[in-house]
């Protein structure tokens, strides 16, 4: 019993909490770029333009079936030999936006697709240019579609940044890790408080996005 | 990256069948505990429906990497001795079980309930109409995105580096650290990861064009 009153002492838990911090902002600063770039991605798959499009969604798709551990080690331990050494929040930052990118760039393009065609059709018939009915029409549309998707991938964003612990990115997989390398004893407290924080952080989102998507419906 | 693998190749393709045996399991033991929390997510029973629920929340929203290390620490701890392999893949399959529940059980959903009603007029029990009627024709429905979650499987049994599984990303690493190349290294690594998850991937979009 004493070992849980130790293990959770203020000093532990605020540590934990710092971690957990730094898993909200690598996730939220990653989720931003790949949103960006991910939408070009999709759009330029999406409208087929010859051989563009083609080398683009074969690299979406490479990228997509690789496991993201594996781009983490090519960031922090590849790119250096390019002459480029990010820092460990920056190289995790990096991963996550490249991997995650490609995900998104899918969910846009079938979240496009699922638009109905007659939606470009009309708009392009009453004078707007591609790009215009694309803005303006279809990808409000679309995205409406997506939030279900996109949301999902926000939560599989947060449980993978516990990845970038092997990197030795400050976050709360790494600092529980810290805790319970002091003291063997706080190995189980610990993965309870994991547990505990990821799960809250996680079913809340999707509990946003059940409600997001009924009021859209 | 040809002399990457030529120098290191049965490292590489030792961790290749550590991956696919990992995964295989994996799959196999998540199908089974999947479906199974699938079918108690839509029993009539109320409380099966809420321990059904509870098992597929939590697994879904707590990082495959947080189960595996607890499977790997905590059970040497108390219980008995096992390995990085063993710890991985147990916590493979309870990650991904709490994915395929939520697939299986969305292709039951898609079922027409009539199916359900028919069977029940025609005298079967529920557990018969499930087995007989129902479960097939979800299991028909949900072959792509299945077949996606092994795909994510294949994809997560990386993990086991974390826990010296012997896998693919962990014989990577080890080969980096030796070689120094690891520019060429992963470049391998990557390769046999996509010789398993891009035609299955390929595959299934082609299956889900064709069902749609």
């Amino acid at each position: 019993m004493q070992n849980w009153i130790d293990a959770y002492s203020a000093v532990n838990l605020k540590f934990l909490l710092q971690g957990l911090w730094v898993t909200v902002e690598i996730s939220i600063i990653s989720v931003v770029f790949s949103m960006i770039i991910g939408s070009i991605l999709g759009i330029i798959r999406y409208t087929k333009i010859p051989y563009f499009s083609k080398i683009v969604g074969f690299i979406i798709d490479v990228i997509r079936n690789l496991p993201l551990l594996l781009i983490i080690f090519f960031v922090y331990f590849g790119l250096p030999a390019f002459g480029f050494k990010p820092d460990t929040i920056p190289a995790a930052i990096l991963a996550m936006t490249v991997f995650e990118s490609m995900m998104v760039a899918e969910i846009i393009r079938s979240g496009i697709l699922a638009v109905d065609v007659g939606q470009m059709e009309a708009a392009r018939a009453v004078g707007m240019k591609y790009t215009q009915a694309m803005w303006h029409i279809v990808l409000p549309q679309a995205y409406k579609k997506m939030i279900p998707a996109l949301v999902s991938q926000l939560i599989s964003l947060i449980k993978d940044t516990s990845l970038a612990t092997i990197i030795v990115v400050p976050e709360l997989m790494q600092h529980a890790q810290v805790i319970y390398g002091q003291n063997a004893n706080y190995i189980v407290p610990m993965y309870l408080a994991l547990a505990i924080l990821y799960f809250i952080v996680c079913y809340a989102l999707s509990v946003v996005s059940k409600i997001i998507d009924r009021r859209l419906a | 990256m040809i002399s990457a693998f030529t120098n290191n190749w049965q490292n590489f393709l030792t961790g290749f069948g550590w991956t696919l045996l990992s995964s295989i399991v994996a799959l196999f033991f998540s199908l089974i505990i999947g479906s199974l929390f699938a079918i108690l997510e839509v029993v009539p029973n109320k409380a099966l429906r809420v321990i059904g629920n509870i098992y597929v929340e939590i697994f879904r929203n707590i990082p495959l990497l947080v189960i595996t290390m607890f499977f790997y620490l905590v059970i040497p701890l108390y219980f008995v001795k096992i390995n990085g392999f063993t710890a991985g893949t147990i916590g493979l399959t309870i990650y991904t079980s709490a994915f395929i529940a939520e697939t299986v059980r969305s292709g039951i959903n898609s079922v027409d309930v009539g199916q359900m009603e028919a069977s029940r007029a025609q005298g079967m029990k529920y557990t018969q109409a499930m087995r007989y009627i129902v479960l097939p024709q979800a299991f028909k429905l949900v072959i792509p995105p299945l077949g996606n979650q092994f795909v994510n499987l294949v994809k997560n049994s990386s993990v086991l580096a974390f826990v010296a599984g012997f896998d693919l990303m962990y014989q990577g690493n080890a080969i980096a650290s030796q070689t120094f190349d690891t520019v060429n290294t992963y470049l391998v690594v990557g390769v046999f990861y996509l010789i398993i998850t891009l035609p299955i991937s390929y595959y299934m979009q082609h299956l889900e064009r064709k069902l749609a």
